[in-house]
C-alpha cells in the first residue's frame, strides 16, 4: 500500500468534494445563464463518487491520526463518510432535474450540498470539539441555504429563516458546552477529556458541560424537546433537501454524540444515559403522536423523524460496542429508507410540490404504478416491516437496549413502533385508494428522469439489502464500534498506565 | 442436491417468484388467473412431498424431531440462522395453506375484476407469509414472517374491502395483530440476549430443562407477551375486536385464511414449547375463555343478519374448540385441537367460499333478502349442507372427530371445573347446529326472498364445482380415514401433553445443553403427576 502523509491520508474525501465544490462555482458564471446547470450535477455527482471511493480507501489504514490529533480516521470514520456520501449521491441523482430550469443559480446547489457534506464529513473524523464546531457551522450554513432554495415561495423563506435561528441558537449552546468542558477538564480534545474526568475538580462542570452539548446535537438531531423547528422546516424546504438533511447531517450529528459520549464521558454513562434514556422515550412518543395528526406528508415525515431520532437514541443506553454499533446500523438504514421516500416524493410534487397532503396522495398507485410500489416499499421499511432496513435496524438497536437491561424503553419503543404504523398506514391506504376526480386533474405524467431512477434504485436496494442481507454493514458497524473503543482503551492507557489491565481486556475481547 | 433438504425453501418462495412473475404480465384477459392458478398448483404439489417422505417411523418412541431440515448460517452476530423443518405439528397445516391457495384463486377469478394484478401478487405474498411462518425454526426468521403476515393481508383488505368501511376495518386488523407482536419482539430479544441464540429447537430443549433463566417474573412476562400476540391473532375471546369488520370486509380469498391456523400453530410450537410451565399454568384462564369463546361466538352467530358477520362469530366459536382442547394438556386434546385446526381451515374456507358465491350472485349477505333457492340451485343447497354437517360436527365428516378428541380430552383434565367447562362448550355444539341450520332454513328453504325473487342467478358453474368439490371430498376423507393424519399430529400431541417423552427427544442428544440430565429427570417426576 502506497505510504501517504497522514495530513492528506486523512482528510482525502473532504479534499476531494471541497475541490468538486469550487470548480463547480468557478464553473457557475461561465455557464450562460438560461443554460443547463445540469454538468454542474454532474461534476458534483462524480466527486461524490470519488470521495466515498477515498473513505473506502481510508480503511485499508486502520486508524490514522493527522493535524496533531485533530483528526482520527478509523472505521467508524469511514463507515459515516460511506454513509454521507451515499446520502449526497442520492440527492444530487435526485435533483439534476428537480430544478434544471426551475430555479436560477441552480449551480449554488450544487456546490453548497458537497460543501454540506464537507462539514458533515469533518464532524465524523474530528476528535477535537472546535475542530467538531467548525464541521457542524460548515455543514448548517449549507443546509440553512438549501431549505430555502424554492425562492419566491413564503414557506421556503420561513422555512429557511426558522432554520437559520433556532440552528444558530442551537450552536450556541453546543460552543457553551465546549468552553465548560475546556474548563471543568482543561482541554477539548475528546481523548483529554476523557482522561480529564478522572482528575477534575468540579463533575458537576463537566456533566453540564455534556449536557449543553446534548442539547446542542439534540437540536441537530431533532430530538424532542428540542424539535419544534422540523415540521415547518421540512414542509417549506424543497424535498430533495428535506431527503439530505433529514439524514445525513443527523447521521453526523449522531456520530458526533457517539464520540462525545462513549469516548469523551464514558464514566459517566450512567449518569447521561438517563438523560438519553428521557430524549429518547420523549422524541419516539412525541414523534409519533405528533404524525397521527398531519394532514401533509412532508410534515408527518418530520415528525416520523422525530420518532425515529428517538429510536436511535435508544442505542446509547446500551454497552459501548453494541450501542455505537447498532446506532451505526440504524443510521443507515434510515438513510437509506428516508432519502428514498423523500427521492419518491421529489418525484410526485416536483418543483411546485403540487400535491402536499394525503388527500393528494389519493390514488397514486393507479397513475404511477411503479413510483407508488416504491413508495409503499419505503413506508413499510419505515415502519419496521420485516426483511426491510427498518426492520433489521430496529431489531438490532432494541436487542442492544435490552442487552444492558433497558427493557422498559424497549417496550415504550415498540409500542411506539405499533402507534407509527397508523399513519404510515393511513398514507399507504391513500395511495392506495380509488382516485378521486381531483387528484386525477393534478396527478402529474411526467416520467421519472434516468439519474432519478438510478438515485431511487440505490435507495431501494440498500434498503432491502440491509434487511436480507444485513451482514456487510453489520461487520463494518460493528468493527466501528471495537475500533473506537480499542482506540480510547489506547488513550486510557497511556493517560492511567495503573488501571490499564481493565482496558487491555476490552481490547481482547 | 436432496429435494428433501430443500424442498421448504423451495415451496416457501416459489409464491414469491410467481409474484414477480404476475407483475411482468399484462393485466388482459384471463392471464393473471391462469398464471396464479398454475403457480398456486406448483406449490401445493411441492407440499404433498411432505406426506409422501414424511419419515412417520421417528414419532414410533414419542420422538418427533424436525425433518427436511435446511440450517446454514445467515447473519453471524446476532447468530441468525436460516433454519428450516417441519414436524408433525406444522406438516399438515403447510399442506392444507398449499390445499387452500389454488381454491382462492378460483373462487375470485370472476369476482375480482379490478386491479387484478395486485389482488393476485398480494395473494401470493401472503401464502410466502403464511408458509414462512410454519416452516422457520429460527425465532428471528419466524418472527419476520410472522409480522409479514399483516401487510398483504391489511393491503387486501384496504383495497378490495366490500364497503366504503374498508380501509377503517384494514388499520384495525393492523393494528391489533402489530402492537401485541411489537410486545412480543421484546420478549424475542430477551430471550435471545439471555440464551444467546434464536433457534427453536435449542430454545424448546433449554426450556425443557428449565435452562432459559431462573428469572421467573421476567419468564412469565415474555410468556404472556408471547401468549397475547398468538391469542390476537387466533383470536381467543375476548381480544377478537378486529375479526368480525376484518371478516365481513375481506374478499374471500383472504377471509378463507384470515383467523385460526397462523395463532394456534404458534401457541403450540413457542407457548407450549418454549413455556411449558407457564402455559400449564395459565391453563385454567384459557380453557375458561375457550369454553366462554365457543358459547359467546355461538350465541352471536345465533343472531346475525350478515351471513358474513354470522360466520366470522362463527369461526370465533371454531378457534375456541381448539384452545379449549389444547389447553387441557392431555393427547386427546392437543391431538384433536390440531385436527380441529385443520378442519376450521377447511370447514371455514368453505363456508366462505359459499357465501363469496351467494354475495357474487345477488350482492348482498343480508340473509333477509333470500329464501327458497333449494328449487332453484340444487347443487349449491347440497354443497352448504354439507358443509353445515362438518362444521357442526356430524360423524363421518372431519368436524366430529376434532370435537370428540377435544370433549373428551377435556373431560380427562386435570384442571379445576373441567366438567363445567366441557359441558359449557359441548352446549356451543348444540347452538351452533342451531345457528347454522337455521342460517340453511333461511336462505334455502321457506318463501322466495326479495333478492331470490328479483334476480336470477344461477347455480353453481363448473370452476365453482372445481373449487368446491375438493374441500367436499376432504371433509369425507378426514372424517372416515383420520389415522391417516392423525399419524403426524400423534407424535406431537404426545410431547406436548406430557414432558417426559421429551428426554427421548432428539434435540437433546444433537444440542448438548450443559448439565442437561439431572434436572431433567426432576422435571420429568413432576411433570408425570
Amino acid at each position: 500500500m502506497p505510504t501517504l502523509s497522514p495530513n492528506i491520508l486523512a482528510l482525502l474525501p473532504e479534499y476531494i468534494l471541497t475541490i468538486a465544490g469550487v470548480i463547480i462555482m468557478l464553473a457557475e458564471p461561465c455557464l450562460k445563464p438560461g443554460a443547463s446547470r445540469k454538468p454542474l450535477g454532474w461534476i458534483a455527482i462524480f466527486g461524490t463518487l470519488l470521495a466515498g471511493a477515498a473513505s473506502w480507501f481510508q480503511l485499508g489504514y486502520g486508524t490514522v491520526h493527522a493535524f496533531s490529533g485533530n483528526i482520527q480516521t478509523d472505521a467508524f470514520s469511514v463507515f459515516f463518510h460511506l454513509l454521507i456520501a451515499a446520502v449526497v449521491l442520492v440527492t444530487l441523482l435526485g435533483s439534476l432535474d428537480y430544478f434544471d430550469g426551475n430555479a436560477t443559480h441552480a449551480g449554488e446547489y450544487f456546490a453548497l450540498a458537497l460543501f454540506g457534506a464537507v462539514g458533515m464529513m469533518l464532524m465524523t473524523c474530528s476528535v477535537e470539539l472546535l475542530m467538531v464546531f467548525v464541521g457542524l457551522e460548515i455543514s448548517s450554513i449549507a443546509t440553512y441555504i438549501m431549505a430555502g432554495f424554492r425562492k419566491g415561495q413564503a414557506t421556503a423563506s420561513e422555512s429557511s429563516i426558522k432554520y437559520f435561528l433556532l440552528g444558530s441558537f442551537a450552536t450556541a449552546f453546543f460552543l457553551y458546552g465546549i468552553a465548560l468542558a475546556f474548563g471543568a477538564t482543561g482541554s477539548t480534545s475528546i481523548s483529554a477529556i476523557a482522561a480529564g474526568l478522572g482528575s477534575t475538580a468540579t463533575p458537576r462542570l463537566a456533566f453540564t458541560a455534556l449536557a449543553m452539548m446534548l442539547i446542542g446535537l439534540g437540536f441537530k438531531v431533532s430530538a424532542a424537546p428540542f424539535h419544534v423547528w422540523t415540521p415547518d422546516v421540512y414542509q417549506g424546504a424543497p424535498a430533495p433537501v428535506v431527503g439530505l438533511m433529514s439524514t445525513a447531517p443527523k447521521a453526523a450529528a449522531f456520530a458526533v454524540l457517539l464520540r462525545i459520549t462513549f469516548s469523551g464521558f464514558p464514566t459517566m454513562q450512567h449518569r447521561w444515559s438517563i438523560l438519553i434514556w428521557i430524549l429518547a422515550a420523549l422524541s419516539m412518543t412525541v414523534g409519533n403522536l405528533g404524525a397521527l395528526l398531519q394532514r401533509d406528508v412532508k410534515r408527518m415525515l418530520a415528525y416520523s423523524s422525530i420518532a425515529h431520532a428517538g429510536y436511535l437514541l435508544v442505542a446509547f443506553t446500551a454497552f459501548p460496542i453494541e450501542a455505537i454499533s447498532s446506532a451505526a446500523f440504524y443510521t443507515a438504514a434510515y438513510a437509506a429508507m428516508n432519502v428514498g421516500a423523500f427521492a419518491v416524493i421529489t418525484q410526485i410534487g416536483g418543483f411546485h410540490e403540487t400535491l402536499r397532503t394525503l388527500d393528494d396522495y389519493r390514488g397514486l398507485a393507479s397513475h404511477r404504478p411503479a413510483l407508488a410500489g416504491v413508495f409503499a416499499f419505503f413506508l413499510l421499511s419505515l415502519i419496521g416491516i420485516p426483511f426491510t432496513g427498518g426492520f433489521f435496524g430496529k431489531f438490532y438497536v432494541f436487542s442492544a437496549a435490552i442487552g444492558s437491561g433497558h427493557i422498559w424503553l424497549a417496550v415504550i419503543g415498540l409500542l411506539n413502533s405499533g402507534i407509527a404504523c397508523f399513519y404510515y398506514l393511513c398514507l399507504l391506504a391513500a395511495v392506495y385508494s380509488k382516485p378521486t376526480a381531483e387528484t386525477e386533474s393534478v396527478a402529474s405524467s411526467a416520467k421519472i428522469t434516468l439519474p432519478a431512477l438510478a438515485g431511487l434504485t440505490i435507495a431501494t436496494v440498500a434498503t432491502l439489502v440491509l434487511g436480507i442481507l444485513p451482514g456487510n454493514t453489520l461487520w463494518l458497524a460493528h468493527y466501528a464500534g471495537t475500533a473506537t473503543m480499542i482506540e480510547d482503551a489506547r488513550h486510557q492507557c497511556t493517560a492511567h498506565p495503573d488501571n490499564c489491565h481493565m482496558q487491555v481486556r476490552m481490547e481482547i475481547r | 442436491m436432496n429435494l428433501d433438504h430443500s424442498i421448504l425453501t423451495l415451496l416457501t418462495f416459489t409464491p414469491l417468484a410467481g409474484a414477480v412473475l404476475l407483475a411482468a404480465l399484462p393485466d388482459k384477459g384471463k392471464a393473471l388467473q391462469w398464471a396464479a392458478l398454475a403457480i398456486t398448483l406448483i406449490t401445493f404439489a411441492m407440499t404433498l412431498h411432505l406426506p409422501a417422505h414424511f419419515a412417520y417411523g421417528a414419532g414410533a418412541s414419542g420422538a418427533s424431531g424436525y425433518q427436511f431440515e435446511q440450517n446454514i448460517a445467515w447473519i453471524d452476530a446476532p447468530a441468525i440462522r436460516y433454519h428450516l423443518g417441519v414436524d408433525g405439528l406444522s406438516m399438515w397445516l403447510i399442506v392444507l395453506t398449499g390445499f387452500l391457495a389454488p381454491l382462492g384463486v378460483l373462487i375470485s377469478w370472476r369476482t375480482i375484476s379490478e386491479r387484478k394484478k395486485l389482488f393476485y401478487i398480494l395473494f401470493l405474498l401472503q401464502q410466502v407469509a403464511m408458509l414462512g411462518v410454519f416452516v422457520s425454526l429460527d425465532l428471528f426468521l419466524y418472527y419476520a414472517f410472522w409480522e409479514l403476515t399483516l401487510v398483504p393481508m391489511a393491503i387486501l383488505i384496504a383495497v378490495f374491502g366490500r364497503t366504503e368501511n374498508r380501509r377503517r376495518a384494514a388499520i384495525k386488523y393492523f393494528l391489533y395483530a402489530f402492537i401485541p407482536s411489537a410486545v412480543m419482539l421484546v420478549a424475542v430479544l430477551w430471550l435471545y440476549v439471555t440464551t444467546g441464540t434464536f433457534d427453536i429447537p435449542q430454545l424448546t430443549a433449554l426450556a425443557a430443562t428449565h435452562g432459559i433463566s431462573t428469572n421467573s417474573a421476567a419468564l412469565w412476562l415474555c410468556s404472556l407477551a408471547f401468549l397475547g400476540a398468538f391469542a390476537v391473532k387466533v383470536p381467543i375471546f375476548p381480544l377478537h375486536g378486529w375479526l368480525v369488520d376484518a371478516v365481513s370486509e375481506a374478499p374471500t380469498a383472504a377471509v378463507m385464511v384470515l383467523a385460526g391456523k397462523l395463532g394456534l400453530y404458534s401457541i403450540l410450537r413457542f407457548s407450549f414449547g418454549i413455556f411449558p410451565d407457564q402455559s400449564r399454568h395459565i391453563a385454567p384462564l384459557l380453557i375458561a375463555l375457550g369454553a366462554i369463546g365457543i358459547v359467546y361466538g355461538a350465541l352471536l352467530a345465533l343472531v346475525q343478519k350478515d351471513l358474513k358477520k354470522l360466520a366470522a362469530y362463527g369461526a370465533l366459536g371454531h378457534v375456541s374448540v381448539v384452545v379449549l382442547g389444547i389447553f387441557t394438556f392431555t393427547i386427546a386434546g392437543i391431538d384433536g385441537g390440531i385436527y380441529q385446526t385443520l378442519n376450521e381451515g377447511i370447514g371455514g374456507a368453505a363456508l366462505f367460499m359459499l357465501l363469496g358465491l351467494l354475495y357474487e350472485r345477488y350482492g348482498t349477505y343480508d340473509v333477509r333478502e333470500f329464501g327458497g333457492l333449494a328449487q332453484k340451485f340444487p347443487w349449491m343447497v347440497t354443497l352448504f349442507v354439507i358443509t353445515t354437517l362438518s362444521v357442526i360436527g356430524l360423524p363421518i365428516l372431519n368436524g366430529f372427530v376434532g370435537e370428540f378428541l377435544v370433549f373428551s380430552g377435556a373431560m380427562q383434565a386435570n384442571i379445576l371445573h373441567h366438567a363445567f367447562y366441557t359441558a359449557l362448550a359441548t352446549t356451543g355444539v348444540i347452538l351452533t347446529a342451531a345457528y347454522m341450520l337455521l342460517m340453511i332454513q333461511k336462505i334455502f328453504y321457506g318463501n322466495l326472498g326479495l333478492k331470490s325473487q328479483s334476480v336470477t342467478g344461477w347455480d353453481i358453474d363448473a370452476r365453482e364445482h372445481l373449487a368446491l368439490w375438493p374441500v367436499m371430498l376432504l371433509m369425507l376423507a378426514m372424517g372416515v380415514a383420520s389415522p391417516y393424519w392423525m399419524n403426524a399430529i400423534d407424535t406431537v400431541g404426545v410431547d406436548l401433553a406430557n414432558p417426559s417423552t421429551t428426554s427421548s427427544h432428539p434435540a437433546n442428544a444433537v444440542y448438548s445443553v450443559p448439565g442437561s440430565n439431572f434436572p431433567q429427570h426432576q422435571y420429568t417426576e413432576g411433570g408425570q403427576r
